[in-house]
């Protein structure tokens, strides 16, 4: 609990007063195991969150409470200031794609999506237009009729979430909705489903596994770890400065150099660079594309500046990635890095490697738990 | 890919087996309803539609056979009344005492047929479980004066008091409330299979879209559950329609269902041909009836 993310955790009360879904010190055990250990974070009204955390971290659990599929064992959640979590799920204006569709196999796709109209007794001679609408939208209307069983997975995922959207809820809850679909499906689907929720405005909290799907759809990123918020920021922002050592290396690939800081100086084995923070032992993470090959002509390197780091490594292993290759280096006592190089050509044998003392960033170096 | 020889090893034996024991019996007893029985009581084998004609004359066999259709009907709605709650409980709600509850359902099957319905004569005869309950609370004497208000011409020839409630035993009252018992687990058991096919988030589906609990019963898990309704119903009415043993341990004269009458005519009446002829009429109800609901089932189940 020493590690709990404060900073994150203060910078959005901040923004309360126009959240849309407040989460305060939400706890949720499944028998003596608890699973959500106090989740406190905001939604603003419009705004895409993705919840990514990997399979245990309490992110399906949390997308649940919202739901109103489980109860909390502490805490409140909160909408547009008022108690959402004592109302039943059935009265919510909250809607949830689910990762496996959910869609009624009884009914027609039409059917599927006027359900929740006829549920909450919508107007009849409305209930065929904002069907035909929503499955414009989704760009299955030549389907209406059609028995789900005929359905493709993708086709699937577009009536779940016409039947979603179809009740204008204030919030989507996406439980890992394109987790089933292949590859270039997904990617489609991830773009539509971007555009979408800027058509139709509605907040969309998304729970992935998946951080590439996370940090392409997102205006920001909740990152849940073991029950706990790791970090809670827009995409950039959690990539470029990442709070932890378990949110650098989630997020992306990075290096964690562990150095020692002394007078304005840390070094971690062989690699040493000028830093303005507080001295100590204190972990940073690099990412392997900060790193450059330091460019010689004749065999002679140019003189480097004050704020960057040179090191000199071996090349152990090169693997080739198209526009960028991936490096493994060894330098010295036995520390490995990983350098993104672009367009580097065959390499061999030793070279010098530099870095910008800024793209090291601190980070907190994550709990016993 | 499998031989020839083994296909047909595979193959044979149940072919034999159903061409002895079921086919060639069934063309045995076909052939026995187009015969009839001389006045000597020996079976003539001379080819007539006179056991079809009786059947369709004699109202003594219409009756019976609408009192069972009546009775079966009966024992399907009671269990069904009983069975679904049970079976919906029991997949949806009974979390750790499921095993317990689903042993409950299946004990009574390995208990012999005999024992129970033995057992359900001691509870309603006269001086039986029942009615010793019920005379120790005096309230037979509530239902028997229930009874009098309605049959007035009864009032005088009924003491009010402490007597025992005779309808109990020997009466389609009790054939129906033995069979109801004997068959209900038969009913519990597909429905409950069904409810368990059901993918519990199209239930969380319903309620996420608005649907209250009670309308997600009807909208969604009813209807998905319609197949086993079928299955359990088709079970609980064609059991009963056959059953002869209830009828006999309990039913009394009132209570005699076809099956018995089949039993009677192959036994003491000596009338094989007219046993088969009904025997074969009750043949193709069943069948009739097993085909449209296999078809009706088909037509629910969605893939």
């Amino acid at each position: 609990m020493t590690n709990s993310p404060a900073r994150s955790v203060a910078d959005v009360s901040e923004t309360s007063n126009r959240a849309l879904l407040s989460i305060r010190h939400v706890l949720k055990r499944f028998g003596p195991r608890p699973v959500l250990r106090g989740i406190t974070l905001d939604v603003a009204s419009g705004e895409f969150l993705t919840i990514l955390g990997e399979s245990g971290s309490g992110k399906t659990t949390l997308l649940r409470l919202i739901a109103g599929f489980e109860r909390l064992d502490g805490g409140e959640i909160l909408m547009d200031g008022a108690r959402l979590d004592p109302i039943p799920a059935h009265q919510r204006q909250v809607n949830t794609v689910f990762q496996s569709y959910a869609i009624f196999p009884h009914l027609s796709v039409f059917e599927n999506v006027a359900y929740g109209l006829r549920a909450k007794n919508a107007p009849k001679s409305e209930i065929p237009d904002r069907v035909t609408q929503a499955l414009a939208m989704v760009k299955m209307s030549d389907f209406a009729q059609s028995a789900p069983s005929r359905l493709s997975g993708g086709q699937q995922q577009r009536v779940a979430l016409a039947r979603a959207l179809v009740n204008r809820p204030r919030v989507l809850l996406l439980d890992e909705p394109l987790s089933a679909l292949d590859a270039n499906l997904r990617r489609q689907m991830q773009t539509e489903l971007k555009s979408l929720q800027r058509e139709v405005g509605i907040t969309f909290i998304f729970v992935t596994h998946d951080q590439e799907e996370a940090m392409a759809l997102s205006d920001r990123v909740a990152l849940l770890r073991a029950g706990h918020l790791e970090q809670i920021a827009g995409p950039r922002e959690i990539y470029g400065e990442p709070a932890t050592a378990y949110a650098a290396e989630f997020i992306g690939q990075t290096n964690l150099l562990r150095a020692d800081v002394r007078d304005g100086i840390a070094s971690a084995g062989a690699i040493v660079w000028r830093t303005f923070g507080p001295p100590g032992k204190v972990t940073y993470s690099l990412r392997p594309e900060c790193i450059r090959l330091v460019p010689t002509v004749d065999g002679l390197t140019s003189a480097p500046d004050v704020s960057t780091a040179r090191f000199r490594a071996t090349i152990r292993n090169q693997a080739f990635g198209g526009a960028m290759d991936m490096l493994e280096l060894h330098c010295g006592n036995g520390a490995r890095i990983r350098a993104r190089i672009t367009n580097p050509g065959p390499l061999h044998g030793d070279h010098e490697f530099e870095f910008h003392a800024n793209d090291a960033v601190r980070v907190r170096e994550t709990g016993e738990d | 890919m499998y031989s020839r020889a083994y296909k047909a090893a595979v193959a044979i034996p149940p072919i034999v087996w159903v061409t002895a024991f079921l086919l060639v019996p069934y063309a045995i007893l076909f052939c026995y309803s187009f015969w009839s029985v001389s006045s000597i009581q020996t079976i003539v084998h001379h080819w007539n539609l006179q056991n079809y004609l009786e059947l369709a004359r004699n109202s003594l066999y219409r009756d019976v056979l609408f009192r069972s259709m009546r009775i079966a009907a009966a024992v399907t709605c009671f269990a069904l009344l009983l069975g679904y709650p049970l079976a919906y409980y029991l997949s949806f709600h009974a979390t750790t005492r499921k095993d317990l509850l689903y042993q409950l359902v299946i004990i009574p099957l390995w208990a012999s047929y005999l024992v129970r319905g033995y057992a359900w004569k001691t509870i309603l005869g006269t001086d039986g479980v029942l009615n010793g309950v019920l005379r120790f609370t005096h309230a037979t004497d509530l239902l028997l004066a229930i009874q009098n208000s309605v049959n007035l011409h009864l009032a005088a020839s009924h003491q009010i008091t402490l007597v025992p409630l005779p309808f109990l035993l020997y009466s389609p009252f009790a054939v129906v409330l033995v069979l109801t018992h004997i068959y209900t687990p038969f009913v519990i058991l597909p429905i409950y299979a069904s409810l368990e096919h059901i993918p519990r988030n199209l239930v969380e589906a319903s309620h996420d879209l608005g649907s209250s609990p009670w309308s997600t019963f009807r909208r969604v898990i009813l209807p998905l559950s319609l197949p086993g309704v079928i299955a359990g119903a088709t079970f609980a009415f064609v059991l009963t329609l056959g059953d002869f043993l209830a009828p006999l341990l309990v039913g009394g004269s009132s209570g005699i269902m076809i099956s018995n009458i089949v039993v009677g005519l192959f036994g003491a009446a000596y009338n094989w041909p007219l046993g088969a002829a009904i025997a074969f009429f009750m043949m193709v109800i069943v069948m009739a009836l097993l085909f449209t609901t296999e078809r009706l089932e088909k037509r629910l189940k969605v893939s």
